[in-house]
């Protein structure tokens, strides 16, 4: 969309005009991530620049807050770094004790919901399925339904059943709030399949499971990889259903940053989010080069 | 499949002697087909079923069982289980009768010992507000009551004496009810049984809901109007620039809510980032800074910010294969810059706008967690009560029943969400 030659000077001015304004809402989106960075090295418990910050002074600047990530909840942060103050610091620290929590839920979640959401997503995808559109959208809506009502749902449920406060009731949770990423990514990367390849496989001689995992595993394995990264993002993110299942002892991340942003809100918080960010990065630099790959194994690349 | 069974029934009419046929085993090729085609079936269900029981267990009955809890809720006849009974012959006319006065303080004897008494109080209460005290005070003298009861629990507290109180107590000790449904749109029934709104100081269910519409329109809105613009130029750009362009669309999308929301709070506080740029550029003096946060103003700067990708991507894929040379064609049969966008490309992008639309409002909508943080007192929607009533005043039936609300509007939505873009088409990253 570069400016034609024969644009007047209205449309010129527009022109530019239309890109300020783009490059105003791309700013809007983007500086809300980028302030927490800074931020979060303040050496005062504030949540601005103070102004030691805006002249770069270095004492105006460390990394307390990221010390405080580790120390909080031990019982003796102060003593020799060794052993015991490593166990101490596994065992104790809150913020550590949240990400294992984080870790643990999001992976557990995530393996189910891609086994079992792949499964689904082929027989989906194939025609014979019957009622396809109805059942599809059954599978979609735990994205739909809004969360509290998922979470004040399986509330009553797993209260009855015995599952509240328990690591499994939290699990199954998410795994079903992760599924619907999974069938959506994995049938659109089976929307470009070449069924005849499977015939191709058999008439080679391979069997079912060689045909799955040497031709169609490969094939959708990108869809399959994106899928589970939006299953664990959607674990790792969530808070309500925390709230309402989960006890003290399974508390995550978020429901770590919600009690400290209600309660005794410090840049610890800022800290945590920084973390958070650059592991965003990390996801998403690796969602796009599996997209990419996707894109290229299908002969579907732009160039 | 059509096309096989076609080809077999030209090849019966073909062959002229109405001899169907087989195939290398004997059988008929029709019913070797529908065999195959049932096991094609089959192997498709299975492939579905178990995450198909699995969604059913973990969401869709535990849904259901929040449906149940909105209308149905046995605590009253479970504690006052002969009171109950009592009352089922009371017609409601007149103050109920000594048998049902001899029942309940019975019940109000066991119900003393099981300590079961303040769950019906509590019960009675959402119906009957200001009945409390009269069950706790009066359970305590429980044991001490002797006939006639009537005037015995009248004495005891006047209350009892109130036709209105007895008839809450009958529509509570029916399991089934309306009762929160209609608390949820501000009624309720009078002693008649008529449906009629609740006091003018207790109406807020009906005014949370249009706000929570109101808040889902304007950001979807705001959404649309901030999204509409970066997706036409990212999908007119060149891929190279447009996929660096993309990350500034994607981050956000992928960065957790709660680091979002505290963004934002870091940014509008009122000793936050912007209120400090605005007094040191002395457009604001130091004492009058700007609330923009712990309000509605923030409820919907942060919501805004954290759906526009949403917007921004269904719009995106849909601009992105309309061919710009539409665009150029209409410029060159002589319409303005104006005409050719509205008239030409603004028609096209129909279906990306109702998608980005559809899904905004959706997750607006149903939106807990930021409205939670950083809304304050107006800047709180539905989901906010659900919660209120989940874990302040334990009325579970009432969040139930404003969730069975929640859920209506957005099934209505989502199954028009379906009609128009349909859920398969929807991409993610």
């Amino acid at each position: 969309m570069s400016l034609p030659s024969y644009a007047g000077p209205l449309e010129r001015t527009w022109y530019y005009a239309f890109r300020i304004i783009c490059a105003a809402i791309l700013i809007f989106l983007i500086t809300p991530i980028l302030i927490v960075i800074p931020l979060s090295f303040n050496a005062e418990p504030y949540f601005t620049f103070t102004p030691g910050m805006l002249q770069f002074e270095p004492e105006a600047y460390s990394l307390r807050w990221y010390e405080d990530i580790l120390r909080n909840g031990m019982a003796d942060p102060d003593a020799p770094k060794g052993w015991a103050w490593f166990t101490d610091l596994w065992q104790n620290a809150q913020w550590i004790r949240a990400m294992r929590n984080s870790f643990f839920i999001g992976i557990s979640a995530t393996i189910i919901a891609t086994v079992l959401g792949t499964l689904a997503a082929l027989g989906l995808s194939r025609r014979e399925m019957p009622y396809r559109a109805l059942i599809t959208s059954l599978l979609i809506s735990p994205m739909i339904v809004p969360v509290i009502i998922t979470a004040t749902g399986m509330f009553f449920f797993y209260a009855s059943v015995g599952l509240a406060s328990t690591y499994i009731g939290v699990i199954l949770a998410h795994a079903a709030l992760g599924i619907p990423f999974v069938i959506i990514t994995v049938t659109a990367t089976l929307t470009g399949f070449d069924q005849s390849l499977i015939r191709a496989a058999n008439s080679l001689g391979a069997d079912q499971t060689t045909t799955f995992f040497k031709v169609i595993m490969p094939l959708i394995l990108p869809g399959m990889i994106s899928g589970a990264l939006f299953a664990f993002v959607t674990s790792f993110d969530e808070v309500v259903v925390v709230l309402f299942l989960a006890d003290i002892e399974q508390r995550t991340i978020p429901r770590q940053m919600w009690s400290g942003i209600r309660e005794q809100i410090s840049p610890t918080i800022l800290a945590v989010a920084t973390i958070l960010v650059l592991i965003s990065i990390g996801l998403l630099t690796t969602v796009e080069l599996l997209r990419r790959r996707s894109e290229r194994l299908r002969g579907m690349s732009p160039g | 499949m059509a096309t096989i069974s076609d080809h077999i029934a030209a090849g019966t009419a073909d062959d002229g002697v109405g001899q169907p046929l087989t195939a290398a085993d004997g059988t008929p090729l029709k019913k070797k087909l529908a065999q195959a085609n049932r096991r094609a079936r089959l192997r498709a269900t299975l492939l579905v079923a178990p995450l198909l029981l699995f969604v059913l267990i973990t969401f869709v009955v535990p849904i259901g069982q929040m449906l149940v809890q909105s209308f149905y809720e046995p605590t009253f006849s479970q504690v006052l289980p002969r009171t109950t009974a009592a009352l089922q012959s009371w017609d409601g006319r007149d103050l109920p009768d000594e048998s049902v006065y001899a029942a309940f303080a019975e019940d109000l004897k066991d119900a003393r010992a099981n300590r079961t008494i303040g769950q019906v109080a509590t019960r009675v209460n959402y119906a009957h507000a200001g009945s409390r005290s009269a069950f706790t005070s009066t359970a305590r003298k429980a044991e001490r009551f002797e006939a006639p009861f009537k005037e015995a629990l009248i004495a005891a507290d006047e209350d009892w004496g109130d036709r209105e109180l007895w008839s809450a107590m009958k529509w509570a000790s029916q399991g089934y009810t309306s009762e929160f449904y209609l608390a949820a749109v501000d009624r309720t029934r009078d002693v008649d049984g008529n449906i009629v709104m609740v006091e003018e100081y207790r109406q807020i269910y009906v005014k949370i809901l249009l706000r929570t519409l109101y808040l889902a329109g304007l950001i979807t809105g705001l959404c649309l109007l901030l999204g509409y613009p970066v997706a036409y130029l990212l999908a007119s750009l060149p891929t190279r620039t447009s996929n660096l362009l993309m990350i500034l669309v994607l981050l956000p999308f992928w960065t957790s809510l709660l680091v979002r929301t505290t963004a934002w709070i870091a940014l509008l506080q009122s000793q936050g980032v912007v209120n400090d740029i605005l007094v040191a550029l002395r457009f604001i003096d130091d004492d009058s800074r700007l609330q923009m946060i712990y309000n509605q103003t923030g409820t919907i700067i942060a919501m805004t910010h954290i759906l526009l990708p949403f917007a921004i991507l269904p719009l995106f894929s849909v601009m992105k294969t309309i061919p710009p040379s539409y665009m150029r064609a209409a410029r060159s049969l002589g319409a303005t810059p104006w005409t050719a966008f509205w008239r030409v490309y603004v028609p096209q992008t129909v279906p990306g706008i109702a998608a980005g639309v559809l899904l905004v409002f959706i997750l607006a909508v149903g939106y807990y967690i930021t409205p939670a943080l950083v809304g304050g007192q107006d800047g709180q929607l539905i989901s906010n009560f659900i919660a209120l009533h989940m874990q302040k005043t334990l009325n579970w039936s009432m969040a139930a029943a404003l969730g069975g609300i929640l859920l209506a509007t957005i099934l209505v939505l989502y199954w028009l969400f379906n009609k128009m873009v349909g859920i398969d088409r929807l991409k993610l990253g």
